[in-house]
């Protein structure tokens, strides 16, 4: 697949067309009825809890939120292929991937409502927290496949980024160091056309990302993102080619951000209508189902009443989040070191004094 | 004018009168930036001038150096202070230290701008206070305004300076105070504080958002009798000395409060400058009103963090009590 695709001649893996019609029996994934059948609800519980997520924000019940809708063939793909030993190290917006390592949505919720513990995925296994820094996760992403390889573990990094991500340093360090030490790490790119207002072509002069693997002597795809089996392909060669210690991949997910860059964001600015509606086309869930309805595996009324119980289930959920336990003086200084100095343990009883003055 | 208005319309007057002024940075161009700081520029003075870079800070502050070196005037933005790390190198390696290492044959007049501190139920890295960093590092300088008319002032001094200015904006006041500001060109001295009020009692040293906040605790105060004085320092480094000791030889107290971290802080300094320069005239132990050292809680715990005018107030009760 990758000598095939090789970033270079600026090819694209794409497995279903616009129209969910299958165009590249080659690639088409050892996937069975059932399993295909459950990536979509996964991608419909994805996008509904998403999109009620952005309006919990517009009912002021959670802070800032960047949205994920438009991007979930590459979040539930990801969550197939990765293993549960596997590492997965988000950027921001991949919900639907941590959710697969066994995130919950009540987390989710209390992170965007302002709760360090709404990040710490406690029953997951191998996930690092959401990490704000752009493209700085990344070479996290390198040090745990070196340690991968160095303590002998049959574990694949998943690292993801942005298009913008593909402009910092650590980006550029991250796939060379990976490269150089040959350690299994997968990078993947969602290319979602913009970097909050700015547009991949002011973000890069390239043909495309994957190509940015060339230079590191490292394997590249680009992939159709918005093709739930062309990225399921794509990641599942990927891991494959890591667990064989070839060293790491970098994974172009061509997409598009449907929603705001975050709930403070007016894509208005920036782009425009005609852009949106050509992308509509293309949208992932749609594909999928028109793939699903053309094989008689699933139907409209069947989707309807899915999506009633998940917004059902996830109301459920979201209150939980809302009755969260209030957030003491102790949680802000606990966490700092294994250690706390005596100076930060005055500083909290000098706190605890004011408060007590207040109150009186 | 709010301080984004004014500190609009202080790089617009600059970019109107020098060539050679340029503004740059993530999201600067085409929508003005993330707070509109920026906005309408790139519309009346063209993409060579004022654009949108690639997302990457080290590559924003590093042309910069080399555009500043060539004769350019760059005004830069981090988008919030806490992505400035990335760019630390180029600024404390670099910017800082080019005319010291030419021995004055180049300069680095170069604007770094980046919205900082708290209070607004931001993601993490959205709400940190970190001007001591900068402040330490030998070749810059720190400049953080309380009001649009300050804003404009030393926005067009930062401008004008031949020195890498570090000009730190409060962003939760951003659009909190109007004032009328002259609209043509004024500018403020860089490293001179300011008497926001006088007192005989106390002496409140502060900056940036935080002003406010200490003038609601002075009135608390001044129904109890006591008189409070504030000093707006405005500029971080150089520090304005005079200004502090005219005032603490005055009323023998005094307070800095900041919403930083306290220890190796602004307000660290402060009560060293007071123990120099007034010691004899003390009567009172330097204070320091401070944020925890710890990192910014995320919203849900800000309120913990956050320094209300209640503490403030109880502060200065403590101080008078001394
Ligand atoms: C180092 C750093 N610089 C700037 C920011 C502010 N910021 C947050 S998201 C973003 C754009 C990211 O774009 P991209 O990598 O394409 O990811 P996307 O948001 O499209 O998923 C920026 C500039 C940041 N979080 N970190």
């Amino acid at each position: 697949m990758f000598e095939k695709y090789n970033p270079i001649n600026d090819l694209m893996l794409q497995v279903i067309n616009n129209d969910g019609k299958v165009i590249n029996k080659e690639f088409f994934p050892k996937l069975d009825d059932i399993q295909i059948i459950k990536a979509y609800k996964d991608m419909l519980f994805e996008r509904t809890a998403d999109l009620m997520t952005v309006s919990y924000q517009r009912q002021g019940r959670i802070f800032t939120y960047p949205p994920n809708y438009g991007q979930e063939a590459i979040h539930i793909a990801s969550g197939m292929v990765i293993k549960n030993e596997d590492w997965l190290v988000p950027a921001f917006r991949e919900l639907g991937a941590y959710l697969a390592k066994g995130a919950t949505l009540k987390e989710i919720f209390l992170y965007f409502m302002g709760y360090e513990d709404g990040t710490v995925f406690k029953d997951a296994n191998h996930i690092l927290p959401i990490s704000v820094p752009i493209a700085s996760q990344l070479i996290h992403g390198t040090g745990l496949a070196y340690a991968a390889k160095y303590l002998n573990k049959k574990e694949v990094v998943f690292a993801y980024v942005g298009d913008g991500g593909t402009s910092e340093g650590d980006f550029h360090e991250a796939l060379n160091f990976a490269a150089v030490w040959k350690v299994p790490v997968v990078f993947v790119v969602q290319n979602n056309q913009y970097a909050i207002s700015t547009s991949k072509e002011d973000q890069t002069v390239s043909v495309n990302f994957a190509i940015k693997s060339v230079a590191y002597g490292m394997k590249g795809i680009k992939v159709d993102g918005n093709d739930l089996f062309a990225m399921y392909a794509a990641l599942n060669e990927a891991h494959d080619y890591c667990s064989k210690g070839n060293g790491p991949v970098l994974i172009e997910a061509l997409t598009y951000r449907k929603g705001a860059h975050t709930t403070s964001d007016d894509p208005t600015k920036y782009r425009d209508k005609a852009e949106e509606e050509k992308w509509e086309q293309k949208d992932p869930l749609k594909r999928l189902k028109s793939y699903l309805i053309d094989n008689k595996l699933f139907s409209e009324d069947q989707e309807k009443n899915i999506i009633d119980d998940y917004k059902k289930e996830i109301d459920r959920i979201f209150s939980e989040a809302e009755n969260y336990e209030p957030y003491s003086l102790n949680e802000v200084f606990k966490h700092h070191y294994a250690d706390m100095p005596q100076d930060l343990k005055n500083q909290q009883r000098e706190h605890e004094n004011f408060l007590k003055w207040k109150e009186s | 004018m709010n301080i984004v208005n004014a500190i609009n319309n202080a790089i617009d007057i600059k970019l109107n009168e020098d060539p050679n002024v340029l503004a740059f940075g993530e999201d600067v161009g085409k929508e003005g930036g993330v707070f509109r700081v920026t906005e309408g520029l790139q519309q009346k003075y063209g993409k060579q001038r004022v654009f949108d870079t690639p997302l990457g800070e080290s590559g924003i502050a590093g042309s910069a150096v080399g555009m500043a070196i060539a004769g350019l005037r760059p005004i830069i933005e981090m988008q919030f202070s806490g992505f400035v790390y990335p760019a630390f190198n180029q600024i404390v390696s670099h910017a800082a230290r080019m005319r010291n290492r030419t021995r004055s044959r180049y300069s680095t007049p170069i604007v770094i701008r980046m919205p900082y501190g708290g209070g607004i139920n931001a993601l993490e890295h959205h709400s940190e206070s970190m001007e001591a960093l900068f402040a330490h590092v030998p070749g810059l300088k720190v400049v953080i305004p309380s009001t649009p008319h300050d804003a404009k002032g030393l926005m067009i001094a930062a401008i004008e300076s031949d020195d890498t200015i570090v000009f730190m904006e409060p962003k939760r006041i951003y659009r909190a105070i109007k004032q009328e500001v002259p609209e043509d060109k004024f500018s403020i001295e860089i490293g001179k504080g300011k008497i926001v009020q006088e007192g005989t009692d106390l002496t409140i040293v502060t900056y940036g958002a935080l002003v406010r906040e200490v003038q609601k605790a002075a009135v608390m105060a001044k129904k109890q009798g006591i008189s409070v004085e504030i000093i707006d320092l405005r500029t971080i480094y150089p520090i304005d000395r005079d200004i502090i000791r005219d005032s603490v030889t005055k009323t023998g107290r005094v307070i800095t409060v900041t919403e930083s971290p306290r220890s190796f802080s602004v307000a660290s300094e402060v009560s060293q400058i007071v123990i120099e320069e007034a010691f004899l005239n003390l009567e009172a132990p330097p204070k320091r009103v401070t944020g925890f050292d710890t990192i910014v809680p995320l919203p849900k715990g800000e309120h913990h963090y956050i320094i209300s005018p209640e503490k403030i107030y109880y502060e200065i009760l403590d101080t008078i009590k001394y």
